[in-house]
This record gives structure tokens, sequence and C-alpha cells, in this order.
């Protein structure tokens, strides 16, 4: 079972200073899957990805990856990884295929070789116009798409996204989805990191939350939305007076046994079991005659995971990390 | 707007996984060279980051020539035969202050990470930057010895002479820089790296026979002034330029190549270190 793991991590503990970025953290990943690391700012997940890509040395723990120390053989292990952090980390002098050109000739493409494979990303991510701009003229999601290929020069077998989404809009945030999916199926491994319940939901096949560099939680999407609550259906009547019937009517759809609760000035909320209760609840309205002003269906906010998982919320701890991990 | 639609990875890629590739010999000094190519781009493309390294000799020269030549040398022409190898040799020491700035800057984007993250000997984008820089070293020779050949400066030697004496020059910029580049891994901000480049090449500069002979200094000034790397630098270029009685080449040549050997012994290592470190 444990050759399967492809990316293996046991008591990754790095501290800077007095700040303690990570305090044993194990992490575990199975070939061809996704793990979704989820954590607020400051958590250790970018830590724990540096350690992981041989960007750090842990002060204690170890690391494999697909059978590699990442501090004693990390040259084995560069040879397999890909990697895309927050950042765009392409050269922004150089043009988009000059990028490309560059990190395939440093990872012993060949000069033909490192040709065809940047042509091939290009069009692959839709940059075959822009290839011969300099990389600074790039939108964001420009950017970002660039970034990502970059890290796919090699063909590595694991690839390490850090926060691939942050500050894409949602429309370029699923276009990337649609990427690291076809990643999958095209045989690599995946560890990323995001602060979106949402984003690893959608993405993982497992999800690892960490919390002041500890793991608080590891589970499988569907049960850790079994821990944190599913997905919430929140409706605003145009018409004050008809709340109480909308309460009546979301009562029936609901999963909850509390039935549906006013979470701000006239807006209902209630825990639900699927999407299908979207269409239920619109019919019965329409139904009923009553006309809403809001309608919305959505994950639980990486705060609210945090408050059932720890009892705090993410924010109130992101204000003070040290004196919290002392405490 | 560009409104992506993302074609699925193609499952059979032409090229081979890099984790396959063969390993080939010699991969630092091959992987600096792609990486000093790298450089060579980011110069082409931005040519306004040479303004200080074309400019500033020219001024230099004009003032110095047309203001204090009569002053120094009776005449101006004479002094400019005098002044230009110093102006080079000072410009080119001076250009040796831009690369630890830039790498200071560098460093903390993600390009660097990229690189790290690589499987390639760690120091070669250090590397490869030093070495890229040679290009800006060729600009400033070229750049002054044409605006001091417009203003009346003559080879007075050879060609090969004046070919050695640039190459001497370039080398001296390029062992130089390591001094630079450590700088630019210990220091905080880009701004102080320029501080502290300035105030260490500043009295490199003056305080030696660049502007005018070393006899003509205080004696306890003549002590700094001989054992100065560029006295020594201006001496030999001097000697390859001009020659003649006046302009011996003496041990001025010998001294210069053992700066060089000893900037490049002390500060490479110190710089690497740093590098490894701050990364």
């Amino acid at each position: 079972m444990s050759t399967d793991l492809v990316i293996e991590a046991e008591g990754l503990v790095k501290h800077f200073g007095e700040t303690k970025a990570l305090q044993g953290v194990d992490l575990a990943v199975r070939r061809g899957t996704v793990l979704g690391v989820l954590g607020p700012n400051g958590a250790g997940k970018t830590t724990a990805v540096r350690i992981l890509s041989t960007l750090l040395v842990p002060d204690a723990g170890s690391a494999t990856i697909a059978g590699f120390d990442v501090v004693k053989q990390s040259q084995q292990v560069r040879q397999s990884i890909g990697l895309t952090g927050q950042y765009a980390s392409v050269d922004e002098d150089l043009t988009g295929r000059q990028n490309l050109v560059l990190f395939g000739t440093l990872l012993e493409l060949g000069r033909t070789g490192a040709k065809a494979r940047a042509a091939e990303l290009l069009d692959w991510f839709d940059l075959a116009d822009a290839a011969d701009r300099p990389a600074k003229t790039y939108s964001g999601g420009m950017r970002r798409r660039l970034d990502l290929a970059a890290s796919l020069v090699g063909r590595p077998d694991v690839i390490f996204l850090d926060e691939p989404t942050t500050g894409l809009d949602p429309a370029k945030r699923e276009d990337m989805w649609d990427v690291v999916r076809s990643l999958v199926t095209d045989g690599s491994t995946v560890l990323l990191t995001t602060q979106y319940l949402e984003e690893a939901d959608a993405l993982a096949d497992e999800i690892t939350v960490i919390d002041h560099g500890r793991v608080i939680a590891h589970d499988t999407p569907e049960g850790l939305k079994r821990v944190v609550g599913g997905q919430t259906l929140e409706v605003r009547p145009a018409d004050l007076a008809r709340m109480e019937e909308t309460a009546t009517i979301l009562g029936q759809v609901s999963t909850g046994v509390s039935g549906a609760a006013e979470v701000r000035k006239g807006l209902l909320a209630v825990p639900v079991a699927d999407d299908t209760a979207m269409t239920a609840t619109v019919s019965r309205l329409a139904a009923a005659g009553i006309a809403v002003t809001e309608l919305s269906l959505h994950l639980p906010s990486l705060d609210e995971v945090f408050f059932k998982l720890t009892g705090r919320t993410a924010s109130d701890e992101d204000a003070n990390p040290t004196t919290e991990v002392a405490a | 707007m560009s409104a992506a639609t993302l074609t699925p990875a193609p499952r059979t890629s032409t090229v081979p996984k890099a984790a396959e590739a063969a390993r080939k010999p010699l991969p630092m000094v091959r992987h600096s060279l792609a990486l000093a190519k790298r450089s060579l781009i980011k110069t082409w493309r931005t040519p306004e980051a040479l303004i200080d390294v074309t400019l500033q000799p020219a001024i230099f020269l004009v003032i110095f020539v047309y203001i204090f030549g009569g002053a120094v040398a009776g005449d101006t022409t004479s002094y400019l035969q005098f002044l230009l190898p110093g102006i080079l040799a000072q410009t080119i020491a001076q250009g040796a202050i831009a690369i630890g700035v830039n790498l200071n800057t560098d460093l903390t984007k993600g390009i660097f990470d990229r690189f790290r993250s690589l499987p390639i000997p760690r120091s070669a984008p250090l590397l490869g930057a030093v070495l890229g820089d040679v290009v800006r070293y060729v600009i400033v020779v070229v750049s002054t010895m044409s605006i001091g050949y417009l203003m009346g400066f003559r080879i007075e030697t050879n060609l090969a002479a004046a070919v050695a004496g640039c190459v001497l020059a370039i080398l001296f910029a390029l062992c130089l820089s390591w001094v630079s580049v450590f700088v630019g891994m210990k220091v905080r901000t880009s701004g102080a790296v320029q501080g502290i480049m300035f105030l260490l090449i500043m009295p490199l500069s003056f305080a030696s026979n660049v502007f005018v002979p070393t006899a003509t200094l205080p004696g306890w000034m003549q002590g700094f002034v001989t054992v100065n790397p560029l006295t020594h630098l201006v001496g030999a270029m001097r000697a390859l330029f001009i020659g003649g009685a006046e302009n011996p080449m003496g041990n001025h040549l010998v001294w210069t190549l053992a700066w060089c050997v000893g900037l490049v012994a002390v500060f490479m290592p110190l710089a690497l270190r740093a590098y490894r470190k701050k990364i």
C-alpha cells in the first residue's frame, strides 16, 4: 500500500525564528490523485510545499517524492516535480516562448525538444498568439497559465500548485480547475493548496486541513462536508411579510433538523443535501407566488470550516498567530 | 477579453519526460551559459538600463577634459590621452554595481524559486547572471572608446595591445562583480546595494591615478593609491594604449591579475554561500 504513495511526509517541522510555521505535519498522496491542502493564510501551506519541492530544508521530519528523499536526493526529486507558486515565477522580460524554451533547456530536453515542448504548451494553454510577446505584457490570467505551463515543461509526475487560483476571477478560476483535472487524467499526482473549501471540493480526492502548522483534519471531501456541514441554501424574499411562508417551504427541502434560520435581516438560510434542492425550492416558491431577490447555494467558507473543526474562527487566529501557538 | 477555453492535456506528447532525459556532461557550464543568454535577452530588451554605462563616461570625459584638462596637463589633447584609460576603468568598475542591484531584486521574484526547483546546479543562475553581464562591459568599452576617438583620443601602440587593454578591463570588471554579487546577497534592499558599492568604488576611482598622476598626491595617500587595484588596471591600460617611456608596464599587469584572482578567490565563494543561504 505504501508503495502507492507518491508524496509522503512525516512529522515536518520548520521554524523561522519565533514563528513556528510547521509543527509536525504528515501528508500522503496516492499516485494519480489530488490532495487538497486547505488552510488560512499563515497556516504553513506554502512552507510545506517549499519543503516538498526542495526549496527549504525541514528542521525535523522527513519527506519523499516518488521514493526519493527531498533533502538527500533533491536532484532526483527535482527531475520529477513541477512547481507553481502563488505568484508568477517566470521571467517577465522574456517572451512566453523564451521562458518555456529556457526551462526546457535546463531540463535537458535539448534544443529541438525544448522548442517542441514550448510550442505544445503554448498551444494547449491558449498562449500561441502571445507567445512572442514579453511576459510582462500578459494579463493576470495569461501569466498564471504561462506559470503553470512552465511547471509542466518537463512533464513532471508530481505537480505542486500553491494557491493556483488566488486572485483570479471566477471564470478564470474554473478554467484553471479544468486544467488541473486534465493533469490528473494525464496521470500526474497533484498537491494543491487553497483557502477555499469549494476549490478543494471541486478538485481533490482527499483534503488535509492545516492550521498553525498542524494537521487538524484529513478526510475525503464528502467526509469533511459531513463534519463541517454541506451546502447552504440562502433565500431573500422580496416581501418581508412572506418570511414565514418562505421558511416553511425551505424547511421542506432541508436536510437539517433545525429548519430555516434568519441569518441576516431578511435572509433565510437552510442546510441542503445537494444541488437538486435548488430546483425544488424554486418550483415551490413559484407555486406559492413568492418573489425572491436573492437565491444562492454555497459550501461553508473557510471560516465556517474552522469554526466547526476548532471552535474558533480562522481569521481570529490569523490576527495573532504566534501568541496563539505559544498558548 | 480572452475567455480562454482550455483543451485537455494532449495525452501523447512528442517530447520525453525530463526525468527520462539523458544527463549530459558539464551541467554547470551548459546551464550557466543557457542562463547567461537569459541576461543577454534582458539587456537587449531594456536598453535604457545601459544609460549609466554609456552616458556617464561621455559626460565625465567632456567635463574633465575641457574643464580641468588645461589646468592639470597644460592642454586638453594631452589630458585626454592621459584620462581616457582611467575613465574607461572607472566606468567599467561602476558597471559592476548593477549586477548586485539586479540580483537583489531578482531574488525576491518567483523566477529564482523556479530555477531552484529545476535539476540544475544550485549556483548556475548566479554564474549565468555574472557571465551575461559581459555584454554590458563590452558596451562600456565600445561606447567610451568611440566617444574618446571623436574627441581626439588616439591609440599610440597597436591594435593588438589596445584590444588586450580592453579585455583586461572587462576581466577586472567580471572579477569585481563578485563583490557586488556578495553585497547584493547580504543586503536587504537594492538601494543599499547601490549605496554600499558606490561608497566602495568612489574612493577607488578618485584615490588613484585615474585623474592625476600618482606623484602629485600627498605621501600618505600615495600609500593607498599604490595598492589600489584601479591604479594598477589604469597603469596597465595606459601602457597598452599609449605606451612609451612615460607609461611603463612595470608590475601593473601582474598586480591587476593578482587582484582579479584575489577578488574571485575571496568573494565568489562568499557570494555563492550567501546565495545558497538566502534562498
